[in-house]
């Protein structure tokens, strides 16, 4: 059976997946599925894995559901679905399935010896793609794959779909799942128009740059269009496609407002529920004002919250990588905030657009990927402006995560709108976005947060923000967002980015340095999600699947981190990152089709500023952007970069430089930010 | 007693079980799981069960004997009671659980401790009987011979 992760690209019919040309046979799936199982009753735990292992998946057990989080927001592009226990003591099920539709979007299946009516409708309503009832027989679990298939299949479709809408849309989508096109590698969706266009449409958010296609941009009079609609239908009833009907705007898909729709829920539930320690939804939300900049209040508060919940090390690094992103994502320099997309809602929009600012800032530096280390070839301007939103973000992300990984979500998701980053931001903005209170953008923010930070320098970001600030200098990524021209010098460590190691590192930009490209990897995590944050309207998110076979969740996002300028990363590496990165020419997407590889670099690399990397890099980055986009969440957030340091952003700090110098795998075990370790930092 | 006697004797044995409702065909799954490469397997996970139902036995009486009785407590308790018996395949023990959530719902602390008596009474007696085919089986592999699979056809 296939395992790990490169399970094989899924051949799907949509071009080939994000995995690695060298992954695993497609029609080996789904064998080699990744599978995460959460339940607190040992005799289960053990009877699923034999019967999953029976059918030839790639098995994880946990049978806490923090711990469960943990390991997916640290692994971003690490499992392909989550079957989770309804009745758990730590945390309810229904809570965890919130969680990872946020932030990770990947198809959970509930199960429980209780098959009462009610708690199966619970499931539906709280998304679950499947309700099994305990005892579990074999035969229920040899399916479970169609969850994962229908999934990118309808990101995919919805990637295509919205072709007029925004690239950025669509990109999201593809970022968001695991796509089965690899976005990175081949063109082909359009990724790489796609791409381009919705870094334009960021680009123009910050910047003037000439935006092809407008990008889904939540604007306050477009979300609260969207919200009477869906008080007209009324909050059960209200389904994307009515309210797109009732909002009749010209140009908006179905996605689009589905996505939003998503986190409007969980907004929703945040607020009549979810406690402020959440932070980040709150504070989320409350960055409806426009500037990002004003995000750093909500930083300050998710880092408080993020602190408490002790989760902030993923989180904060998921938001500075988030504000990485932003950054780098912006390929035109300008952090453009993908975040439209990804933003949760539309409130967060203007703060989102924090990224922008920073690009400003940021264009001063080369396009260093604070996240990735996927180098340079981002354009100066897109780097700085990854970085900065990346800075913002993940100081923002870092603030939020500190929430408890609510906030930091939500910071994501802000920065991610700024910065196009688009590489990064596909990426990180698929984690991020997600979830702008529910989990704080576990995957993310933390992974990358921590990941961003200790790695690229991201640490930047939180440096930049309010972190400690680690001298950019150096390998990390001058993530910082004060340190656009750190970004150039970031020599985005592709291994330094020793956060990110832990996360994807799976296919570490650099084949040879697959320590870094791990680093690298998480860094392109973290870089998603900055870039998601600001700019990035990468889909990476769909390749996010495909990354993930590629060894590097992010893989290709780590190159295409245009933002990186520094990144060594050999375009070796990008190509390593799993996706062919040669083919990544817009095929951002590719990558981010894992949804979380959030670096999509590849994607960064079609924004052309990885054209100094061999082309896989451009792919890379040209995903990455593609994928971050999507995410991004907005940048103000990050900018704010209220990290309050709540977290050892010192230690992150040090960690992510020792990481990089060290190269990124140890980084990794360095970083035990409040539990989280580095690793978590989702690449 | 030679191979094949014991071989027989055991298939004997664990109808017995299906047929008086001990054990249901969720064992038969397990059992159907194990392989060479896991050979042990339904007598680990059984064991796990045993570990994990005399806690949960354990927990509920001492929450039963509480002045005020948590009840959403005993009732998560037995839920969980209920998920691993029914995923072993202890019938009896499941419904046994089943039953005990209603009197839970109604906060019925004596029919709750009648309900968990008789629970108790199932839980040692699946145990005892598949310790007991646990020990067929060693014997049959100790003397040389292979473990037939059942097949539950009635």
């Amino acid at each position: 059976m296939n395992q790990s992760n490169c399970k094989g690209s899924m051949s799907t019919a949509s071009s080939s997946t994000n995995w690695k040309a060298n992954d695993v046979v497609p029609d080996q799936f789904p064998a080699g599925l990744r599978v995460l199982v959460v339940d607190d009753d040992p005799t289960c735990l053990v009877i699923l894995e034999k019967m999953l292992r029976t059918c030839l998946y790639e098995v994880t057990k946990c049978n806490r559901a923090e711990v469960a989080l943990s390991m997916l927001r640290e692994n971003k592009n690490g499992f392909d679905i989550v079957i989770s226990d309804v009745h758990m003591p730590d945390m309810d099920g229904f809570k965890l399935l919130e969680h990872i539709g946020l932030e990770m979007d990947l198809p959970v299946i509930m199960m429980s010896a209780d098959d009462g009516k009610q708690v199966v409708m619970k499931g539906v309503t709280h998304g679950a793609c499947d309700y099994l009832i305990k005892p579990v027989r074999i035969e229920a679990l040899k399916n479970i794959w169609q969850h994962v298939v229908r999934k990118k299949k309808n990101e995919w479709k919805d990637l295509e779909q919205s072709g007029s809408v925004e690239e950025g849309d669509r990109q999201q989508k593809l970022s968001e799942d695991v796509d089965y096109s690899s976005s990175a590698n081949e063109g082909n969706w359009k990724n790489s128009k796609k791409r381009k266009d919705e870094e334009e449409e960021t680009e123009d958010r910050d910047d003037t740059s000439t935006l092809k296609k407008p990008r889904v941009v939540w604007s306050v009079e477009l979300h609260q269009q969207f919200v009477a609609a869906v008080n007209q239908l009324g909050i059960d009833k209200a389904v994307p496609k009515k309210i797109l009907e009732l909002m009749n705007v010209p140009g908006l898909t179905r996605e689009n407002v589905a996505s939003h729709l998503q986190k409007y829920r969980l907004y929703l539930r945040r607020l009549s529920g979810v406690s402020q320690h959440q932070g980040m939804n709150n504070s989320f939300m409350s960055p409806q004002d426009a500037t990002f900049g004003a995000m750093s209040s909500l930083n300050g508060l998710d880092l408080q919250t993020l602190s408490v919940t002790g989760q902030l090390p993923a989180q904060s690094l998921a938001t500075l990588q988030a504000a990485g992103l932003g950054r780098s994502t912006t390929k035109s320099g300008i952090p453009m905030p993908l975040v439209d997309q990804r933003n949760l809602f539309s409130f967060e929009n203007p703060k989102l657009r924090f990224g922008e600012g920073q690009q400003q800032q940021m264009s001063s530096n080369k396009p260093m990927n604070l996240l990735h280390g996927i180098p340079t070839t981002m354009e100066p301007k897109q780097l700085a402006s990854l970085h900065q939103s990346a800075q913002s973000i993940g100081s923002m992300n870092m603030q939020v995560n500190t929430h408890g990984g609510q906030g930091s979500s939500l910071l994501m998701q802000m920065a991610q709108p700024q910065s196009r980053g688009q590489i990064l931001n596909e990426s990180t903005s698929s984690h991020v976005p997600r979830l702008p209170s529910s989990i704080g953008q576990p995957i993310m923010t933390n992974g990358i947060a921590g990941g961003v930070i200790g790695r690229n320098g991201i640490g930047d970001n939180s440096r930049g923000t309010g972190y400690n600030q680690v001298p950019p200098s150096s390998s990390m990524l001058s993530f910082p967002m004060n340190h656009t021209t750190e970004l150039a010098g970031n020599s985005f460590p592709l291994g330094s980015t020793p956060g990110i190691s832990n996360v994807t590192s799976k296919g570490s930009f650099q084949e040879e340095g697959n320590s870094e490209m791990k680093g690298s990897a998480g860094f392109v995590q973290s870089y998603d999600i900055f870039n998601d944050l600001h700019q990035h309207q990468h889909q990476h998110k769909s390749h996010d699947w495909e990354l993930q076979n590629v060894g590097l969740h992010f893989d290709a996002s780590q190159n295409a981190n245009p933002i990186q300028g520094n990144l060594d990363v050999s375009p070796s590496v990008l190509v390593h990152q799993g996706y062919s990165s040669s083919q990544r020419s817009g095929q951002n997407r590719n990558a981010s089709a894992v949804g979380r590889a959030m670096f999509s670099g590849v994607e960064c690399v079609e924004q052309g500023n990885m054209q100094n990397f061999s082309p896989h890099l451009n792919n890379l980055l040209v995903d990455n952007s593609v994928r971050v986009k999507a995410e991004t969440i907005p940048d103000t957030n990050c900018q704010t970069t209220l990290f309050t340091e709540h977290f050892g952003q010192d230690d992150l700090m040090s960690a992510l430089l020792k990481q990089q110098q060290g190269g990124i795998g140890t980084a990794e075990t360095d970083f035990d930010l409040d539990g989280y370790s580095m690793d978590n930092i989702p690449v | 007693m030679e191979v094949g006697q014991m071989q027989r004797r055991l298939i004997e044995y664990t109808k017995s079980l299906f047929m008086e409702g001990i054990l249901d065909d969720q064992f038969l799954q397990l059992q159907q799981l194990q392989d060479e490469s896991n050979p042990d397997f339904v007598v680990e996970v059984v064991s796990l069960f045993f570990q994990d139902a005399e806690k949960l036995l354990n927990d509920i009486t001492r929450a039963l004997d509480q002045q005020s009785v948590d009840f959403p407590k005993v009732d998560a308790h037995v839920h969980q009671l209920k998920g691993s018996s029914a995923s072993v395949g202890a019938q009896r023990v499941k419904n046994g659980c089943i039953a005990f959530r209603n009197f839970c719902e109604e906060q019925n602390v004596d029919g709750s401790l009648r309900c968990l008596q008789q629970i108790k009474q199932e839980y040692y007696h699946v145990k005892n009987k598949l310790e007991a085919l646990f020990r067929l089986e060693q014997q049959i592999v100790a003397a040389g011979g292979s473990v037939p699979m059942m097949e539950l056809s009635f």
